[in-house]
């Protein structure tokens, strides 16, 4: 509207003026970097008509911690502190699969006890993860109380990370080799505590917005995207899932055990928010399933690799036994090298596949390690996906992409 | 299942003296090409009757200073068909002084931001891309910091500065 | 239980049948501390235990800071939780800068307080190279334990802070320092 406009339209006479006229004027929307409803430090520049979205574009890099550079430079256990802070949700599957990397690289058998361990650590995570994304989802479509009741169960895991490994959030859990150490009496009731406390409050979760009316408005049909595009922009875990690929590294290229396990894999049809949504959800009812199994047949034996010059001697032993000290100095001081080699591997993430793609020169380091991180590839498609829809609507679809900043900006 | 040795067999029948240093590390088959193939290889994979490598999970560089003269930087591209479950890693090597090589983005969506990302962190060009500017660091970053001669430390950062410990 | 609810003491001061009498700087800096409104700055790892403690089990909302207030203008302190990045910092001061006075600083974590880890080239080594702190919150990522004793230790300087603090010369040199008018 232009100002001569505004000045007739308010100028008193209604009945004699001319009707306005509404110039179709675009606007530069500026979503970010720190818009509360982004999640983490994005920015999307939108040019919006009216209330609809035209075109968009990201800027990322607002956390850029240069973690590829720092890997350059640091022994190999001493990465593992790097991957807890990429994809901070959910921690231990970053930890693992880089474990998992080395000990490919070395050539360390794991023994079984140590994998089913692993598994139930990753499957936790991943719960965790998809608590903080569904639950978040909730908060962004207006209902809070969603998240207040699922979060709760968050903690119940950081509970068992802390028995594990002390920490909560960036738990820079297990070793090269194994674990670091059994899982306690104590940990072993946390964890069946969760397993029989957490469904019924999933459930609950679930009845408060699977069918809830306002909920399915809000997300049906909301940033949707086709199989095609969304492999084209390599899409990888829930998000892929949910536009109708079966892909998923734990089946395809089972690591650490997985196909000792019976578990589904759900799939989406239409690939947006609501797809999105329940997915995840599901994805945790078969997380649970997956803990329960490798609870029950959960091995004897060592939790640890026979590998004494990658596996951090037990502390006890560093006080007592000579070899151990050596090898304990020799570790964290990093004087051991590694074989010449160059590793992809890749596990089943939070959201989506998460690579390591190692090069070592055998020396201390490795000579180059990048990450593939599932975020920082599908993030692109998000103008595709928002481009159209209401700029409401594309605050949900970011939120049920799952973006997490630090895994995206390295 | 795809064995590599099928894989590798048909590349070279298409490709013949444009692909070479074949290699399985940890049984992932690894192939060297000209930045000249790098596109029809791409499409030759995807659109295969039989193999459908239709999925690119990374792209990625690497430097090597101290190399072969000619090959000091490598691009390294990770492929995956979903159908066979088969992953290949294709690497091209550049000069230093001609950090050109075709952009794949017409090819698979989601190599914009790789590229980007590669190009941020090395200097390679991809040439075509649609928008080739810098993604992680900022705009005003004039140098190329995954480069093995740049130091990884913050330089305004002094406290660390110990004659004993260092940094 | 109503005899469970606890009412916040008053100040010292001189009672007498019917009025009450106390200085303007207790009963403002009583006032302020209860109800600090919080503007979350999450960027990284700890911007989710920041989530931890806004959620049910640390509630932050027990303090008076039920409200994280996520327009600058509205906020009395400003959490920074996480990793900021050089690319960031000027985003960060244009925040601080939009606040109104009077404003709290707490930088929460390893990073926010010296860059932590990331002594990188591409991460800020510590927020008080662009905005004055008032506490810093040691952890990578601290507890939300942690977080509430930086929240009090905030408190604790809302209570005691003279009102004429803002207009001191002492602190005009330090926002002098930082560039900020």
């Amino acid at each position: 509207m232009t100002e001569a406009n505004i000045a007739k339209s308010t100028s008193g006479n209604l009945v004699k003026d001319e009707p306005v006229q509404y110039v179709n004027e675009l606007t530069t929307l500026n979503l970010g970097p720190t818009h509360p409803a982004t999640h983490g430090i994005f920015q999307n520049v939108l040019t919006m008509d009216g209330e609809k979205i035209i075109a968009g574009e990201q800027t990322v890099g607002y956390i850029h911690r240069a973690f590829e550079k720092i890997a350059e430079r640091r022994p190999f256990y001493q990465i593992t502190t790097l991957t807890d802070r990429m994809n901070y949700c959910s921690s231990p599957i970053n930890n693992m699969g880089w474990h998992m990397t080395v000990e490919k690289l070395l050539g360390v058998e794991v023994p079984k006890r140590a994998q089913y361990i692993r598994v139930i650590m990753m499957e936790l995570a991943r719960i965790a993860d998809h608590i903080v994304c569904n639950g978040i989802l909730g908060v962004d479509t207006g209902a809070f109380t969603g998240f207040l009741y699922i979060y709760e169960y968050r903690e119940k895991i950081y509970e068992i990370y802390e028995e594990m490994c002390g920490a909560r959030l960036t738990t820079n859990m297990g070793r090269v080799g194994g674990m670091e150490r059994d899982l306690s009496k104590e940990a072993i009731r946390k964890i069946n505590e969760f397993l029989t406390t957490f469904p019924p409050i999933l459930k609950e979760f679930e009845r408060l917005f699977n069918r809830n009316r306002i909920f399915m408005d809000r997300t049906i049909g909301v940033g949707g995207i086709s199989a095609e595009r969304a492999m084209s922009y390599g899409f990888t875990g829930p998000n892929l899932r949910a536009a109708g690929v079966d892909y998923d590294v734990r089946v395809m290229n089972p690591y650490s055990s997985y196909e000792d396990f019976e578990f589904d894999i759900p799939v989406g049809q239409h690939g947006d928010t609501y797809d999105r949504f329940m997915v995840r959800n599901e994805e945790i009812w078969q997380s649970l399933r997956i803990i329960e199994q490798a609870l029950k047949n959960l091995p004897e034996g060592p939790y640890f690799a026979d590998a004494p010059e990658y596996y951090l001697p037990p502390k006890q032993e560093v006080y007592r036994s000579m070899e151990a000290l050596i090898y304990h100095f020799k570790i964290v001081m990093g004087e051991i090298d590694a074989p010449v080699g160059e590793v992809y591997h890749a596990v089943e993430g939070g959201n989506g596949e998460l690579g390591f793609y190692l090069i070592s020169d055998g020396g201390r380091t490795p000579y180059r390690l990048h990450f593939r991180r599932p975020c920082f590839i599908y993030y692109q498609a998000y103008p595709e996906m928002c481009v159209g829809s209401t700029i409401s609507d594309a605050i949900v679809t970011m939120s049920s992409l799952n973006v997490i900043a630090g895994e995206l900006d390295a | 299942m795809l064995s590599n040795q099928t894989v590798a067999e048909e590349i070279v029948k298409k490709f013949g003296d444009d692909v070479y240093d074949f290699e399985e590390p940890f049984g992932l088959l690894t192939l060297t090409t000209t930045r000249e193939q790098i596109i029809p290889m791409l499409e030759y994979l995807k659109n295969h009757s039989d193999f459908k490598i239709s999925f690119l999970t990374d792209i990625t560089g690497v430097h090597f200073p101290d190399t072969i003269p000619d090959r000091e930087y490598a691009v390294v591209y990770h492929l995956h068909s979903f159908i066979h479950n088969f992953r290949v890693r294709i690497k091209v090597f550049l000069a230093e002084a001609d950090l050109h090589i075709p952009s794949v983005t017409n090819v698979y969506a989601s190599a914009n931001w790789m590229e980007r990302e590669t190009f941020d962190f090395f200097g390679i060009i991809f040439d075509g891309h649609p928008n080739l500017v810098r993604i992680l660091n900022m705009d005003e970053m004039d140098y190329f910091p995954m480069r093995r001669e740049y130091p990884l430390e913050d330089p305004t950062r002094e406290d660390k500065i110990d004659a004993l410990f260092g940094r | 239980m109503a005899t469970d609810i606890k009412i916040v003491e008053a100040p010292e001061g001189f009672e007498g049948s019917g009025f009450f009498a106390t200085s303007f700087d207790k009963v403002v800096g009583l006032a302020r501390s209860h109800s600090l409104w919080p503007l979350p700055f999450a960027t990284s790892c700890c911007g989710i235990e920041f989530m931890s403690t806004m959620a049910s089990r640390y509630d932050l909302a027990r303090f008076g800071s039920e409200r994280p207030s996520f327009s600058p203008r509205q906020a009395d302190m400003l959490l920074v939780a996480g990793t900021i990045a050089k690319k960031m910092a000027p985003v960060l001061k244009q925040v601080y800068l939009q606040m109104a006075e009077p404003r709290w600083v707490i930088a929460i974590g390893a990073c926010a307080s010296s860059g932590g880890v990331f002594d990188t080239y591409s991460v800020l080594q510590g927020i008080d190279r662009v905005i004055p702190v008032d506490v810093y919150v040691p952890g990578c990522p601290p507890r939300p334990e942690q977080i509430l004793e930086g929240i009090m230790q905030v408190r604790e300087l809302t209570h005691n802070e003279s009102l004429r603090r803002r207009n001191g010369a002492e602190y005009q040199a330090l926002l002098a320092s930082y560039n900020i008018q």
